[in-house]
Order: C-alpha cells, then sequence, then structure tokens
C-alpha cells in the first residue's frame, strides 16, 4: 500500500495514496471548516470553506478536492483562507433564515459551527428580505428553502446515493434553488421518500417532520425486508423518534430506505398494539392473567396426539425464538409439523 | 446469498430476474443502481417495466412463468458460441455432458415463441452475461413462487456454473430473501424436515445428537409443510395450531382455503404484536413484542448473524416470543427451556449447529457474523464455495420447460401476477400502522395495461373485479404500461383486496412453494370512479 506523508499545521502525518488534503487534515486532528463535503458524497469543490494554503501552490486550493501528495506543507488557518471562508459565510449568512431557536438543526447546524469558527458576530450585509414557502408535502420531512445554503449535498445524495435523481439545483444565480423536476411539490415528484436527502442536509433546510431530539440510542436490525440494515433508534421516553443508518460494519453503509427511516415508530407504539391475553370465551375475546393462558394452552396442547398438532412460527421473530419454537414442536409436542413463511 | 450485499457494487455485471430490487430491497436497490452508475452492465429479466429496467443495458420481457425457457436459451448461446468457462466446468462441475444435451430442446426459436422474447435480445443478454466478468445473478420469489420454481433456481446455477461465476468475488447466485429473519428461521429448523442448521431430522446420527442435547426421543419422519399443515387442518387431520407473527389468510395461496382450515381447528393459538386477520379466528391470543422490545439475532439475506437491541419497554403485558413459548414448554413438562436470555439461547444454538458453531453474543457486539462460522476463532464466510460446493462437486442438471399450472384461457383470459410495493410491506401488519406509507399507497390498486383497460371499458381509478377460479376481489384499477397487455399486477398487502384468495396453491414439487406468481383471472368493471 502506498503511503504519502505531508505536514499540515506543523504536524507529519501518514495517509494513503489517494487522500486529499482535507483526509489527511482530518487524519491529523486539525479542524478544517466546511460545507459542501460529505464523507458519503464525491468531492465537490463548491462551497470554498475549505480553502488552505499549500508551499509551492499558487492561490487557495480547495482542500476537499486536492490530493495529497508527498511532502506537501499545508497551513489551514490562515489571514487568507479566513478572509475567503468569512466572506463566503457572510453571503450564506445575508440570505439565511437565522430564526436558529426554532430551527430543527438548532446545535447541530453546520452552518452555525462554521460562522462559530469564523467569529463571525455581525453581518457586514443586510439580511434579504425573500421568503419561499415550505414545501411541507411530504408525509415524513420539510423542504424549506430559506434554510438551505445551495450545498448540493440533497441533490448528490438523491444522484449519487439512491440514483433517483428527483431533486436538482434549478435556476441561475440569486433564483437558485433546490427543486424537482418542473418545480412540482416534492410529493408530486419521483422522490421515494428514503430521506437520504435529509440525513446528509447540514442546515435545517431538509429536515423530518419529527423534529423532538432522542435522549438516548439503540443501535439493531431493520425489521422489515431481508437487507439487514443496522441502525440506531432514537428513544425518547417510549417512544421512537429518530432513526438513523449505520455506516461502519454494516450491509446498509448508512443508508435506509422510507420503510427503515420513517415506518418504525408508529407501529411500534401504535394504540392497536396487543397488550395483554386473550381468551375466547362464549365467541367473545376476554382478557386474561399471563398464568391462566398459559396453562389452558399447555393443558390444550398436550391433550391431542402428537400428529394432530402443528407449529407455524415467524420470519418475523428472531434466530433466537425460531430455535425454541422448533424445539417445543419436536422435544415437547413430538411432532415434525414446523414450519414458517419462508415460502410466501 | 452465496456473496455479501456490498460485493455487489463491483460485479461488471448483474442479472437481476424475478426480483423487483428497487422495491422490495431498496436498499440492495441503491447498490444496483451505483453499480451501474460505474459503467457495470445490469440486464434486468422481468415481464414488468420495474424501475431497475430504466437502469439497464438489456430488458428481457419475458413471459411470467418462462424463466426456465429463457435461462436454458441464454445456456444455449453461451455454449455453442464457446463462450463459458472449460477450466471451471472441468474442475468443479459434473454432470455436463448431460446438460449440454438437454439444452438440445431449447433451440432459439422455441426460446422466443415461449418467452416473448426476441432471438436477438437472447443473445445480446448471454454474451453480456457471459464475457463481463466477474457477474452477480440476483433472484427473488419472481423466480421461486412458481409451480416450477426449483427448476428455475437450478437453471439460475447452471448459468452461473457454466461461466466460471461461483466463489469469487462479487459474482455467484443471489437469493434476496423478502422478510427480515426469513434466512434465521430457516437456518434455525423452522422447518419440517431439518434442524437447526439444516441437520436432516431423518438422519439418524443428527436424530441421536439431538436426542442427546435435548434428552427425548425424537420422531425422524420429516413434518408436514405449512401448505401441508392447512389441507390437514382442513381434513381435521391436524387439530389444533400453534401460530407465531404470521398471517397466513393474508399471505397464503387460496386464502379462502386457508381461513376454512384454520376455523376448523379445535383449537388455535395466535402469537402476535397486532389482532390480525389471522388473529381475530383464535382461542386464545398471546401479545408477543416488536423487534425494538426484545433482544435477539435476525440473519440477513447475505447469511449475517446480527444482533436486535432492546429499545424501549414491552408495552402493556406483552411479553418477548422466546418467553412465552419456553413458558408453553415448562408448564407441558418440557425440559430444557429455562433461559435467561437470549444470549443463554444462542450459546445453545451454537452448541448443536456448526454453521452457527462460533457465533457469541460478545463477538456480534462489534458487528455481525456470516455463517459458516463453526469456531469462535472462524472470521466468517461472506462468499460460499471458493474451494468447493457442499456436496463436492457443482452439478449441472438438464431441465426442461413446463408451463405454469393454470393458463389464461377463455373464460380467465388474463394473467395476474404479485409482488410488492416499496410503500408497504407483507400483509401491511406493521407499515399499514403508519400513516406517511398509507399516504403513498393506502389502498391495492390492480394494475392493468390501457390495451386491456381500453378493450374491457374500464377507466384508471374504476373499482373492478377480478375473479380466479378460486374466489373474486374487488380493488380500483390503475391503468398503466408497467404491466404487460395480458397481465395483471396486484400487491398482497391490503386485507380489503386480498390478492391471496386468488392465488393458485399449485406447488413446486420440492421446494412446496406456491405458484402465486402465476395465475389466470378476469377482470370486470364493477364501478366508475368518482372524480375527485
Ligand atoms: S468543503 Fe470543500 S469546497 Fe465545500
Amino acid at each position: 500500500m502506498d503511503e504519502i506523508r505531508l505536514t499540515v499545521d506543523g504536524r507529519e502525518v501518514k495517509v494513503k495514496k489517494g487522500a486529499t488534503v482535507l483526509e489527511a487534515a482530518q487524519a491529523a486532528g486539525v479542524y478544517i471548516p466546511t460545507l459542501c463535503h460529505d464523507p458519503d458524497l464525491e468531492p465537490y469543490g463548491g462551497c470554498r470553506l475549505c480553502v488552505v494554503e499549500i508551499e509551492k501552490m499558487r492561490g487557495l486550493p480547495t482542500s476537499c478536492t486536492t490530493p495529497a501528495t508527498e511532502g506537501m506543507v499545508v497551513h489551514t488557518d490562515t489571514p487568507a483562507a479566513n478572509d475567503v471562508r468569512r466572506a463566503a459565510v457572510e453571503l450564506l449568512c445575508a440570505d439565511h433564515y437565522s430564526e436558529c431557536l426554532t430551527c430543527p438543526q438548532n446545535q447541530r447546524c453546520e452552518l452555525q459551527k462554521v460562522a462559530a469558527y469564523l467569529g463571525i458576530t455581525r453581518l457586514p450585509y443586510p439580511k434579504t428580505t425573500r421568503t419561499f414557502p415550505v414545501d411541507d408535502s411530504n408525509p415524513f420531512f420539510d423542504l424549506d428553502r430559506n434554510r438551505c445554503i445551495l450545498c448540493a449535498r440533497c441533490v448528490r445524495a438523491c444522484n449519487e446515493i439512491t440514483c433517483v435523481g428527483a431533486i436538482d439545483l434549478a435556476y441561475r444565480g440569486y433564483q437558485s434553488k433546490v427543486a424537482t423536476f418542473g418545480d412540482q411539490l416534492m410529493i408530486s415528484s419521483i422522490c421515494k421518500s428514503c430521506g437520504e436527502c435529509v440525513a446528509h442536509c447540514p442546515t435545517g433546510a431538509l429536515a423530518p417532520k419529527e423534529s423532538r431530539r432522542p435522549t438516548r440510542e439503540v443501535l439493531t436490525t431493520c425489521p422489515y425486508c431481508g437487507v439487514g440494515c443496522q441502525m440506531s433508534l432514537g428513544i425518547r421516553g417510549h417512544e421512537i423518534v429518530s432513526v438513523r443508518g449505520k455506516r461502519e460494519d454494516s450491509p446498509n453503509k448508512g443508508w435506509l430506505c422510507v420503510k427503515g427511516r420513517y415506518g418504525i415508530g408508529e407501529f411500534v407504539s401504535h394504540p392497536d398494539r396487543l397488550t395483554a391475553p386473550l381468551v375466547r370465551r362464549d365467541g367473545e375475546l376476554k382478557k386474561v392473567s399471563w398464568d391462566e393462558a398459559l396453562d389452558l394452552v399447555a393443558r390444550k396442547l398436550a391433550s391431542y396426539q402428537k400428529g394432530e398438532v402443528a407449529v407455524i412460527t415467524s420470519a418475523k421473530c428472531t434466530n433466537e425464538e425460531n430455535y425454541v419454537f422448533q424445539k417445543l414442536a419436536r422435544a415437547v409436542l413430538g411432532t415434525n409439523n414446523v414450519d414458517h413463511c419462508a415460502r410466501l | 446469498m452465496t456473496n455479501s450485499i456490498g460485493e455487489l457494487k463491483d460485479a461488471a455485471c448483474i442479472l437481476a430476474i424475478g426480483s423487483n430490487t428497487t422495491a422490495a430491497h431498496p436498499v440492495i436497490g441503491f447498490i444496483v443502481k451505483q453499480a451501474t452508475r460505474k459503467g457495470n452492465k445490469l440486464i434486468v429479466a422481468n415481464p414488468r417495466e420495474i424501475e431497475l429496467v430504466r437502469y439497464a443495458d438489456i430488458w428481457l420481457q419475458q413471459n411470467p412463468g418462462s424463466d426456465v425457457a429463457l435461462l436454458m436459451g441464454m445456456a444455449r448461446v453461451i455454449v455453442a458460441e464457446g463462450l463459458l468457462d472449460q477450466a471451471f466446468i472441468e474442475q468443479r462441475g459434473e454432470n455436463f455432458a448431460a446438460f449440454r444435451e438437454s439444452l438440445k430442446d431449447f433451440d432459439l426459436d422455441s426460446v422466443a415463441q415461449i418467452t416473448g422474447v426476441p432471438v436477438a435480445k437472447i443473445v445480446e443478454a448471454a454474451r453480456l452475461y457471459a464475457t463481463t466478468r466477474p457477474a452477480s445473478i440476483i433472484y427473488a420469489m419472481g423466480i421461486t413462487q412458481h409451480s416450477h420454481g426449483t427448476d428455475n433456481v437450478m437453471a439460475i446455477a447452471n448459468l452461473a456454473m457454466l461461466t466460471g461465476n461461483v466463489g469469487k468475488p462479487s459474482s455467484g447466485v443471489n437469493p434476496l430473501r423478502g422478510q427480515n429473519n426469513v434466512q434465521g428461521a430457516c437456518d434455525m429448523g423452522a422447518l419440517p424436515n431439518v434442524y437447526s442448521g439444516y441437520q436432516a431430522v431423518s438422519n439418524p446420527a443428527v436424530k441421536a445428537k439431538f436426542e442427546s442435547a435435548w434428552g427425548v426421543t425424537l420422531d425422524d419422519k420429516p413434518g408436514l409443510t405449512l401448505t401441508e399443515i392447512m389441507d390437514a387442518a382442513h381434513q381435521g387431520k391436524i387439530k389444533a395450531v400453534y401460530l407465531i407473527g404470521e398471517n397466513p389468510v393474508l399471505s397464503d395461496p387460496d386464502a379462502s382455503h386457508v381461513r376454512k382450515a384454520l376455523e376448523k381447528l379445535d383449537f388455535l393459538v395466535v402469537q402476535d404484536i397486532f389482532l390480525t386477520e389471522t388473529a381475530q379466528l383464535a382461542d386464545v391470543i398471546l401479545p408477543g413484542v416488536s423487534f425494538a422490545e426484545k433482544e435477539g439475532t435476525f440473519t440477513n439475506t447475505e447469511r449475517r448473524v446480527q444482533r436486535v437491541r432492546q429499545a424501549l419497554a414491552p408495552v402493556g403485558e406483552a411479553r418477548s416470543d422466546w418467553w412465552i413459548a419456553c413458558e408453553i414448554a415448562r408448564r407441558m413438562g418440557g425440559k430444557g427451556f429455562d433461559f435467561a436470555s437470549p444470549a443463554q439461547i444462542m450459546a445453545e444454538i451454537a452448541r448443536v449447529t456448526p454453521s452457527y458453531g462460533g457465533i457469541t453474543y460478545d463477538r456480534l457486539e462489534t458487528g455481525g457474523l456470516t455463517w459458516p462460522c463453526p469456531d469462535e476463532k472462524h472470521p466468517g464466510t461472506p462468499i460460499l464455495h471458493t474451494a468447493q460446493f457442499t456436496r463436492g462437486k457443482g452439478q449441472f442438471l438438464p431441465l426442461k420447460y413446463k408451463p405454469p399450472q393454470e393458463l389464461p384461457d377463455a373464460e380467465y383470459p388474463l394473467i395476474l401476477t404479485t409482488g410488492r410495493s416499496l410503500f408497504q410491506f407483507h400483509t401491511g401488519t406493521m407499515s399499514r400502522k403508519v400513516g406517511g406509507l398509507n399516504k403513498f399507497m393506502g389502498e391495492e390498486l390492480v394494475e392493468i395495461n390501457p390495451a386491456d383497460a381500453a378493450a374491457l371499458g374500464i377507466a384508471d381509478g374504476d373499482t373492478v373485479r377480478i375473479t380466479s377460479r378460486r374466489d373474486t376481489v374487488a380493488a380500483r384499477a390503475k391503468l398503466t404500461a408497467t404491466t404487460p397487455p395480458g397481465v395483471v399486477f396486484m400487491t398482497f398487502h391490503f386485507a380489503e383486496s386480498p390478492a391471496n384468495r386468488l392465488t393458485s396453491p399449485a406447488l413446486d414439487p420440492v421446494a412446496k412453494i406456491p405458484e402465486l406468481k402465476v395465475c389466470a383471472v378476469r377482470v370486470e368493471k364493477l364501478k366508475q370512479s368518482v372524480a375527485v
């Protein structure tokens, strides 16, 4: 494996050949502000926040698109770089709906983070007064273009990850915006609601409708199809309020579909869930205690000949449960009449 | 799958047959599409113009049920043009001569006749698949749910072996399993003929091993399959059923027959998280918990065993399904059901199941493990058959084309085929509880080609009646060229329009999988759509 050595802000670092200057800086533990960069997406070089100075190189190259080379000497925190960054962020802020307190991404927003890094506390330009209507047509997430910084991460996620291409940057200059084909509402577009755009938005422009933050997360496996996506369920009290894909050591590399990302919390906490054992008496289902229900089942199942009983198990249940079900059938009920819907 | 999901991205060619990947396995759909963006080749074989067709280099629009003819036709081209992997066939295969002989029946003109795919396309696809390596085949229920489903799978295996696309990265034969843990339920022996790890109940050594592990005498005669259980219940031979987390009243073919069978039972126990259509028939209902309320493992379609972790306390008095089953066993005097946790159950699974021998909760803490994983040092096996096949050599199987058991006729002139929507799941027990998903697809829509619809006087949104030899179902019509003329398409997500009342119970003789992908129906207009 080819390795490269370079120096970033005085720190020596070794990276694999093909790494960018930004990746080298991150490996060296040096923070470079970024907005359009996303490790899941191809380098873009659109926001110019990540500019650096490199000795023996002219100008201010964007570190997210510049390959690291042997012996490079990189300076990330220079007045020239910070001037460029400041100009870029000030322009973005002038055009940005800055009601941070009521923004779903408050304190997770990457624009907040870079503005803080640059120490921007007042804006030299008047705020724009233009407002876009919020597109809240999708049942799972909203598109608020007033919070968009045109980094195109959503557009690129939709293109590069899902390959759907439901959204693009439309119009030019001041008119630029993220739009669906024909500038329709999101719900009328070819969008499949997987939410990859939402997961990759650095600001609150694309945000889930469920905006409460979880107080803890639990890593688990999605209950829908056979892909086995790894996901973190965000828990708030007795509810699942968010779902995040897991990027490392997972079949899904962090990606999720509409059912996995948005189709779990509501069924788990649905009021129709069965909450107590029920026994049919005189044609009616009546609530009973566990002891009563279990004794009845055990007594009844024991009353048949071996071949008269069957166990139908579930492809939704865990391995451990299916093992116990077939053991129950074979070792206790004395029958191999055990199957599930593998064939359906 | 013989190979892992991630490898698909580097498959130089992917043949997707009988799989509506972007709807049924959306994240694998992402990866297939990403592969095409890199310039890798994609061949889609599907009667319907599914989303993947837009990304395909070649689309083979075969008639429903004609897959064996299509695949054998491709094999014939590969053999005739010398595009086969001679070295692989000699070293790893057997019975090749007989297989080659059987290709004689598949002259391309008759294959084109049977499949409806032009000869030139079959040739083009065969060349692309055979010469673009590594090539990976993915398939799903569109292959298996036929009265000749086993033949379909064998035809796929033949094609992969013929071109040496087995046992190498990004190649292989890759069935995509429908439910989250179908793979695991099979692995665990929730099947009538095998214990966990596919150890045959009829094998005396296996029987002796489980008898000593469990301390009981066991039966060496395979039991009844799901479909056979329903028939036996109908005949009064099965009197009691303990049914967990399934909804056969919607998912099984000829569903009215299933309902009647369950109604005939003397005693039906249903364990589920919702009062499903099936649970409504039960004598006792036991409340299980959802995946979010329990510990355990699922095994995904690439054989990767991964952890399920408890995130919430059970609702009400609901209990974990393993706990409930152990309680029933104990109350019946069963020994060996004193598990305190799923981790302990996994320890027993590992002891008696060679392919899960090295799987422990400790190891799963840092990520999944792919079986076979025989011991605690073993890293798992993402690619199967790298050095040899399970049975030693890979057997080429001579095949014959068999038409679907039910074909259209004057009375039932259309073919009904079934499938899944991206926005719903299986019988809708979980997904229909989600308001947003219902907004995308909240009711059954029978897809009909505009040409057929015009002939029947049906407009988009009209309510129609679909009738097969078994039953009648009503739903609204959706006119779309996605579904070809002569074919109508339904999902099975909706209890109000239960497609499986119509489907055929004809079984594959080996796998006992019902022919859900082809049955004959007629469609009539019931009611004009009301303009909204
Ligand atoms: S992060 Fe490099 S240009 Fe935006």
